[in-house]
């Protein structure tokens, strides 16, 4: 299949280290780390490159984080960096807007994901409308996919498509999607938009499924995979993309990006600035079976630490209360809640 | 409903303009005579002409032809209709509320905005975010200044209508902008998050607050407590979820230290679902400033007639 940038190819590696990692480096990604890692990233034959703040355009805030740097610093270097590749920003409506939207175009974004819970797309007609506009390659991204029924989500999919949209993803925000449950939902997506639209996988390791489905994902349809250097990203981390090249080389699909390379980025660019590399350990892995957004770990973390109560405990509440990408302050509430049940009061205050 | 009770109107018969018309219903300073609309077969109407207010389809022309006029009137349409409406208003005298984003008029947050806004001829009220969360940015910043306010609403998605949906910018942008000129925030920042779960969730808001390190936080803590009592008078469920939180600066903060504050508001249930304190406490937040406004035009007559 040739492709938009006219690569021959089957499936597009996305790469997303410089935005999902970006949770993972609590926001402090320095401008010598972007050019470095998309200069790497652009040698492999990675075309598109997601650089953005990890909640996305407007995510300096207290509420996610402050960046070191800001993220149109960031995203203007990416720009001048990629010599190939195209710079894609993140946007969640509701938190980043079509002004943050036109920024980050001037600066030399060329494609934009534009990101909604998976049952509220229809906030999002806005922002592909305007990307459509200034020219940007559109991809929407339906979050936390494994809260919806496959029918459903392709019906989300479907809005986003009418709106704009290029590629419509199952993003597996929360790493919970096992094997089929990954397949199925991108089948359903397929079924729905046809030839109008690409369908994408977004995948996290809290329960170390994230190549697995991707490759489920590709054989169910997908064309578009994305992956983060040594995993680097909320929760667990992500599908790791020099793995996601490895694997789909072995299984002769031509992914158009060279392994190696991406391998010797991981021992030489990127280790040496991250400063915790993903784990599944207790937290994230409670992350993954109970459903929760996978940024919400450093936060949790915090929380557990400032008020004493446990991080997994603190997760396993947010599952249970259902809340969704964005209500990072709900964290700070639940562990004032079981701060207080531990003092033995039904209330803080 | 009291002998020298406004005439009011409210155009925009929908969910909003209903449930208003509940609120106003147990004023006894105010009187809705009218409510009016443009669809003959809305539901709203037929609801409200059961209730014994005098209903119509015929828009604003129809309104401007009674007799007696309205003595002011509340807008729960669309930002357009209201762009269009409002000179109308204004030449006919009347002060109007305006609960839609056109923003014609200044914004007016009833549990800070002063007394003299009241004479405006035109007040606009926000966003739900806005008069959910600018009272506590205003709490901290009249005890030390506040340099930056971010908000973060979570409402259900239920309660999340396709106006909102289809221009969620305007939400972000306009309450950060009301942050900043009603709460007193050097800069403001809103952020709005949808959630679909079911049962709906009551309407969560958090605000923080960048402070100097220095601040007085019992006196921090007072205001906020305080501002919660002045809005509980016209949204009883507008509650502190928890103590106001203080955190020490750290380095990405730039210096400063950081409250943040807590709340849910649950509605009336009225007409609009309980959940739905997002709609809730801008109907209630209307219902409060005409409310006031009435009282002021009742001080004048009585004024007028004593001399």
């Amino acid at each position: 299949m040739t492709t938009g940038d006219g690569s021959a190819r089957d499936l597009r590696l996305v790469d997303t280290t410089l935005r999902d990692g970006s949770h993972a480096m609590a926001h402090q990604f320095t401008e010598a780390n972007v050019r470095d890692t998309v200069r790497a990233l652009d040698t492999a034959g990675i075309s598109l490159i997601e650089v953005t703040h990890g909640d996305g355009l407007g995510g300096s805030t207290f509420n996610y984080g402050f960046s070191l740097v800001d993220e149109r610093v960031l995203i203007k270097a990416a720009a001048e960096e990629a010599r190939n590749a195209t710079i894609a920003v993140l946007l969640l409506p509701g938190l980043g807007t079509v002004t943050d939207l036109r920024a980050a175009a001037d600066l030399g974004a060329g494609a934009v994901r534009i990101a909604t819970h998976c049952t509220e797309a229809d906030v999002s007609t806005q922002h592909f409308t305007e990307a459509r506009k200034l020219g940007l390659e559109t991809v929407g991204f339906l979050m936390l996919s494994h809260m919806s029924e496959p029918g459903a989500l392709a019906k989300q999919a479907r809005i986003m498509v009418d709106a704009g949209c290029q590629c419509v993803y199952v993003v597996d925000s929360a790493g919970a999607l096992i094997l089929e449950e990954a397949g199925d939902r991108i089948a359903a997506l397929v079924a729905e938009v046809g030839d109008t639209a690409q369908v994408g996988y977004h995948g996290h390791q809290n329960l170390s499924f994230g190549v697995a489905n991707s490759v489920l994902a590709y054989r169910a349809g997908a064309r578009q995979i994305d992956g983060s250097l040594v995993a680097l990203g909320a929760g667990a981390g992500n599908s790791p993309t020099e793995v996601l090249a490895a694997t789909f080389d072995r299984l002769g699909i031509r992914t158009g990006v060279d392994a190696d390379v991406l391998m010797d980025a991981c021992e030489n660019i990127v280790k040496p600035y991250i400063t915790r590399l993903p784990v599944m350990d207790r937290s994230s892995i409670v992350q993954g079976y109970a459903g929760v957004y996978s940024s919400f770990l450093l936060h949790a973390e915090r929380a557990a630490e400032r008020y004493q109560v446990p991080a997994h405990e603190i997760l396993y509440r947010v599952g249970a209360n259902k809340y969704v990408g964005g209500q990072e302050d709900m964290i700070i509430d639940i562990a004032l809640q079981l701060a207080a049940e531990r003092e033995g009061s039904t209330s803080f205050r | 409903m009291g002998e020298n009770a406004a005439i009011a109107a409210i155009l925009g018969p929908g969910n909003i303009g209903t449930d208003l018309l509940a609120k106003l219903r147990r004023s006894d300073v105010l009187d809705v005579r009218y409510m009016v609309g443009v669809d003959p077969d809305s539901d709203g109407l037929r609801r409200a002409a059961e209730l014994g207010v005098t209903a119509s389809a015929g828009g604003v022309d129809w309104l401007l032809d009674q007799s007696p006029l309205p003595d002011l009137v509340f807008e729960s349409t669309s930002a357009g209709a209201h762009l269009a409406n409002a000179p109308r208003f204004a030449e006919a005298g009347i002060p109007a509320i305006d609960l839609t984003p056109a923003a014609v008029g200044p914004f007016i947050c009833p549990a800070v905005s002063a007394p003299e806004q009241l004479d405006l001829p035109n007040v606009n009220l926000i966003t739900c975010g806005g008069q959910a969360t600018i009272p506590m940015v205003f709490a901290v910043s009249r005890v030390t200044p506040v340099s930056y306010a971010e908000i973060v609403a979570s409402v259900s998605s239920r309660s999340a209508g396709p106006g909102t949906r289809a221009n969620i910018d305007e939400f972000t942008e306009t309450t950060a902008n009301g942050i900043e000129s009603v709460g007193g925030a050097r800069r403001g920042k809103a952020i709005i998050i949808i959630n679909p779960v079911e049962p709906p969730m009551m309407m969560r808001d958090t605000v923080f607050c960048a402070i100097d390190p220095d601040a007085d936080r019992a006196a921090i803590t007072e205001s906020i407590h305080h501002m919660e009592r002045a809005v509980q008078r016209y949204v009883p469920g507008y509650t502190l979820k928890a103590e106001p939180q203080f955190d020490d600066p750290r380095p990405e903060w730039d210096g400063s230290a950081r409250v943040a504050i807590f709340l849910e508001v649950a509605g009336n249930g009225d007409y609009l679902p309980r959940y739905a304190g997002n709609l809730d406490i801008m109907t209630a937040a209307a219902a409060r400033v005409g409310e006031l406004m009435a009282n002021r035009l009742r001080t004048e007559r009585t004024g007028e007639m004593s001399v």
